[in-house]
């Protein structure tokens, strides 16, 4: 399996968790949009940064080579799939009643 | 002559660094100004942030050993944690989901009746 592969099945994976095991879905709220549209522009600033000072480099063999601010596409998935997780953990621990407020 | 070029080169080592730490100020100043309290719930963070992280840095790991990323040795401090993951990599994902917690309590701070629907109420 390559960047492409893994990126799409973590996208899949957090946004299927997300809809249909948390009982409480962030992709249905205003809050999470909001919060990933503030976030967005700083992923792409940051990756810009890591990437085109080639910080982290990838393999042309693992990508499927199409780049936004230098980043290769399959980051914006990754990121998109780390936020949402983490936000849908915080979520559901508040759910839980673990330091709601 | 010799010892400006060791000291560029010793700035340089922190270029992956400057980014966590510009994230870290980025989010952070979220915590203080709109009291978001999610340092506080420190415990509901962790809980929320290391099993996901746990995740990614195995994918991380795959994915070093494999040779899809690599990293500039010139650019990362050259610590390295378990599976030769740089610390900048385990920070990232410790730094990275605190700022989208921080993100996300900022907004409904500012907006609370986006809250409605939290916790499914």
């Amino acid at each position: 399996m390559i960047y492409s592969d893994i990126a799409i099945a973590a996208f899949a994976t957090a946004v299927m968790v997300d809809l249909f095991l948390f009982r409480n879905s962030m992709l249905t709220r205003t809050a999470f949009w909001t919060s990933y549209a503030i976030i967005l522009p700083f992923q792409l600033l940051t990756n810009w940064w890591l990437t085109s000072r080639n910080i982290v480099m990838y393999n042309p063999s693992a990508i499927i080579g199409i780049r936004i601010c230098s980043a290769p596409i399959e980051d914006l998935l990754f990121g998109f799939a780390l936020v949402l997780s983490v936000m849908g953990m915080w979520e559901f621990w508040g759910r839980r009643g673990v330091q709601r407020h | 002559m010799k010892a400006r070029v060791c000291k560029n080169a010793d700035m340089k080592q922190w270029s992956y660094m400057a980014m966590l730490i510009f994230t870290l100020c980025g989010s952070g100043w979220l915590e203080i100004v709109l009291k978001t309290g999610v340092l506080r719930r420190a415990k509901r963070a962790a809980l929320s942030i290391l099993p996901i992280s746990t995740l990614f840095l195995i994918w991380d790991g795959y994915a070093i050993a494999q040779g899809h990323w690599f990293f500039d040795r010139t650019q990362i401090l050259g610590i390295y944690g378990p599976f030769a993951i740089p610390i900048e990599e385990y920070l990232f994902f410790i730094v990275v989901p605190l700022a989208a917690i921080l993100t996300l309590e900022g907004v409904t701070t500012v907006k609370p009746h986006w809250r409605k629907g939290e916790f499914g109420e």
